[in-house]
């Protein structure tokens, strides 16, 4: 039974390490804008001009 | 690609969706309303931007016709107020810009290196309306404003950025860094007192004490960091004189810490440990309901923010642009259409028409002759004019009518009903306690100190200071659906209170876009063609109400058009000679008042339209409603002339006012409240934003809520102007609402009471009782709200 003290200090360490992470995040500034991300997440990679036309196909292929 | 970029309808503009001219504009098959458009198409089509089309349909916005001119972003030193920061390679600035609507333009402006490679980085923030661009040295941040402006996102760039750089919202961050270490306490002190809960055997024993040296160690954060600010704030109150709700708070945080502490040291007992970290966890995340509120908005706008940063000086016939700041008496400035008078200043040379509206309420523009001396704050209509200045900046009218000292008065902290109660709660509370310990300090001082803590401890209102914050950010969060935007939760608590409701008249109950005409005179439906097409040309806002009001689409072609700005237009129209303009345009002598607009066809006076005042959308049923059970006053800075259209809506003639100054809007609003009135003010501009601080309440009718709007403490969506009676009706079922919550919370404390003062409270009934009263009182809150909502037809 006296693993359960290693474990705890495991699990204590663990949820430690998250701690910090979020501070982290909040700290560099992630946290402060939560709507943008969402959108730009969505949008298409950018294609050399050259490749434009190919896209195209494939989306009228669809 | 292209088979999903076309638009449904070929009858509107490919860029911003506006109805085509008789002859649109073409670029590759597509077709635009105006140059502007099509020159924006032109560009993004350049720069292989052409996916900006993709994501929405007709994501432009109509191109204003005349851009701001940014020569002023040369001078460095502006440039170094703006920018947030600079090395020897590269500057970083943020800019706000209106424009930005949809997706669409979030991907065009993260684009901004396609079209300009010395633009590395730019990164939108939708809801801010902000660009943060990153630029190399090759170009300078005029450049990169002027490319943004060919694009249609032209920044505001006003003189309260320069003043008051936007800071990041360090208190937020720091609330929710709070909230997280407060969070992960209480997850893993739950955990680890669970087992004494359920029961240890004596073998067991050991994890007992070990637990509970955990369970202390993981209290002290909490204690130490996250609910520092009930102690500091309590302690401020106390110094004060003041008991808030912070006091019981602060004082059951810190007798659950020692109880806990001694329980736990001295291995009598698990100790509250978990009640503790749980009560400040929820509190936290109330106070953090609390302060959500619109941090894009800005609330605190001044004068500053409606004047540019900058004005063009003329020094030996050279123009050159200077800051507002160094603008000195006898400058001699230049002031082209569209732009703002800063500075008092003297008429020099041109022909001035200003638009006061926003300084004074006076809708109709004021014409005004050289010499004549010209008030900050107009806005100039017709072309250039040049001005000397009589005044700095800061000494004119209109700045000084601001840093007046009664448009300075600090209102009051609204006080909540939580406030008023928590008084005569933490009295009884403090009585509860000493008179239970006192009870068994006769026969068991054991007893006493445990039944003395225990009231502390079970009584901690956080039930009750939940409710006030989960209501109303509830309700704050159904204003927000329904457009009208608060500064804060207590805002609604002195909506509920008001009794007189003051309008300002120009901008707030009338309609700027929709101005209804009528027209004198006789005109057949050939000749109404006529004019809707030479209209169509035109710019001018009367132009293009006239075009939407007679609602035809183009048939023909115009022929020698020509357009006299600000005074008429004329052209050749299916072979007619049309001529529309003003009075003086015609060379007609009339005695007709307003802004009219006369036609004349074939050199034969026709009549004329005449833009009457339109009461915004469901003004008439609102005064209605409102009129029952409020004062309703009429401030306006206006002539006299709507008086006899607006008698219906304002009860006696005393509770209507024209030609009010500022000043006295200001002072009709003191007189009210030296009555024991308490005041809504409903207003929209500049010479509202004395009476909207002096009020109780004020409220800024705008119809874009990221334009300039004074200092409020609302701001209301024009489109939502009729519902100001059910936001009222609200705000007083929410009050209800917390009345509600804090009977129930009582209730629980008056249940964990009567275990306390016998001094029989275990920690498992604290961790029961605590988080129940807690659930309960967000459950209620936030669906009373709700039902209310829905009642009031407001979901």
């Amino acid at each position: 039974m006296n693993m359960i003290f290693i474990l705890i200090g495991f699990s204590m360490l663990l949820a430690l390490i998250f701690l910090i992470a979020f501070f982290w995040a909040s700290k560099s500034g992630q946290n402060d804008d939560l709507y943008t991300p969402g959108v730009r997440i969505l949008f298409d990679d950018d294609k050399p001009a050259e490749d434009t036309l190919k896209s195209d196909e494939d989306h009228q292929a669809r | 690609m292209n088979t999903l970029t076309k638009p449904s309808i070929e009858t509107s503009c490919y860029h911003c969706g506006d109805s085509l001219p008789a002859k649109p504009y073409n670029s590759g098959g597509k077709l635009f309303c105006c140059l502007g458009c099509k020159g924006v198409y032109q560009i993004l089509e350049k720069h292989n931007l052409s996916a900006y089309y993709t994501y929405n349909i007709v994501p432009g916005k109509l191109g204003k016709k005349n851009h701001q001119k940014f020569d002023y972003l040369d001078e460095s030193s502006i440039n170094e107020k703006l920018i947030d920061y600079q090395d020897e390679k590269i500057s970083a600035i943020t800019l706000y810009i209106p424009a930005i609507h949809c997706s669409s333009c979030i991907w065009l402006l993260e684009h901004l290196h396609q079209l300009n490679p010395a633009i590395l980085q730019s990164r939108t923030d939708f809801l801010k309306k902000q660009v943060s661009i990153t630029f190399s040295h090759d170009i300078t941040l005029r450049k990169v404003v002027e490319t943004l402006s060919t694009i249609g996102y032209e920044p505001l760039i006003s003189l309260q950025d320069m003043v008051q750089k936007q800071q990041a919202d360090q208190s937020g961050r720091k609330l929710v860094s709070k909230i997280a270490v407060a969070g992960f306490c209480f997850g893993n002190v739950m955990l680890l007192s669970f087992p004494d809960y359920f029961g240890l055997s004596a073998l067991e024993s050991n994890f007992r004490n070990f637990f509970g040296y955990i369970n202390l160690a993981l209290s002290l954060p909490v204690l130490l960091y996250s609910s520092r600010d009930y102690f500091s704030s309590a302690w401020n109150n106390l110094k004060n004189g003041i008991l808030n709700l912070d006091f019981p708070l602060a004082l059951g945080i810190a007798v659950m810490f020692i109880r806990s502490a001694t329980e736990i040291l001295l291995q009598t007992g698990p100790g509250f440990v978990d009640t503790l970290c749980s009560l400040v966890f929820f509190l936290l995340i109330g106070r953090w309901m609390q302060q959500r509120t619109y941090h894009y908005l800005s609330f605190e706008r001044d004068y500053r923010s409606y004047f540019p940063v900058a004005v063009t000086r003329l020094i030996n016939g050279l123009e050159k642009a200077v800051p507002l700041q160094e603008l000195q008496i006898a400058d001699r400035i230049l002031i082209r259409s569209n732009e703002i008078i800063p500075a008092d200043a003297i008429l020099l040379k041109g022909e001035a028409k200003l638009d006061f509206s926003f300084v004074t309420g006076e809708s109709a523009p004021v014409n005004k002759v050289l010499g004549e001396i010209i008030y900050a704050g107009g806005r100039q209509l017709s072309g250039a004019i040049e001005l000397e200045v009589i005044k700095p900046v800061s000494q004119s009218y209109l700045t000084k009518l601001w840093n007046n000292e009664s448009f300075q008065t600090i209102k009051d902290p609204i006080k909540t009903f939580s406030d008023k109660a928590s008084k005569y709660f933490s009295i009884v509370l403090l009585l509860i306690a000493f008179g239970s310990g006192f009870y068994w300090a006769g026969t068991d001082l054991n007893r006493a100190a445990a039944a003395f803590t225990a009231v502390l401890i079970i009584a901690c209102p956080c039930a009750l200071a939940l409710s006030s914050p989960f209501t109303l950010a509830a309700v704050l969060s159904i204003f927000d659906k329904n457009k009208l935007y608060l500064k804060s939760t207590e805002v609604i608590e002195e909506l509920a209170r008001i009794d007189t409701i003051v309008f300002d008249k120009t901008g707030t109950i009338t309609n700027p876009d929709a101005g209804d005409l009528h027209f004198t005179g006789t005109l057949s439906q050939e000749q109404r063609q006529a004019v809707s097409d030479l209209a169509r040309n035109s710019g001018h806002p009367l132009s293009r109400e006239l075009v939407k009001w007679l609602g035809l689409s183009p048939r023909h072609d115009v022929f020698h058009y020509r357009e006299m700005v600000g005074r008429g237009l004329s052209g050749m129209v299916n072979n007619h000679q049309i001529r529309i303009g003003s009075a003086n345009f015609l060379g007609l002598q009339t005695t007709v008042k307003g802004s009219a607009v006369h036609i004349e066809i074939d050199n034969y006076y026709c009549g004329y339209f005449i833009a009457a005042q339109q009461w915004r959308d469901g003004f008439k049923a609102l005064s209605g409603q409102l009129s029952v059970r409020y004062d309703l006053h009429l401030l306006s800075g206006d002539q006299d002339h709507d008086r006899q259209c607006l008698s219906p809506f304002f009860p006696g003639t005393q509770q209507m006012k024209f030609r009010q100054s500022p000043q006295q809007k200001l002072d009709y609003i003191k007189n009210l409240q030296k009555d024991g009135r308490r005041v809504l003010m409903v207003g929209d501009g500049l010479n509202d934003a004395g009476a909207l601080r002096q009020s109780n309440l004020g409220i800024a009718v705008t119809d874009d809520i990221n334009n300039f709007s004074p200092g409020c403490d609302g701001i209301l969506d024009g489109k939502a102007f009729g519902r100001l009676p059910l936001f009222i009706k609200q705000a007083k079922d929410a009050v209800k609402v917390i009345h509600m919550s804090f009977a129930i919370s009582l209730l629980y404390n008056a249940v964990g009471l009567f275990i306390a003062v016998q001094g029989k409270l275990s920690p498992l009934m604290a961790a029961i009782l605590m988080p129940m009263s807690t659930i309960t009182i967000i459950l209620f809150t936030t669906l009373c709200a709700r039902y209310y909502a829905r009642k009031n037809k407001l979901l």
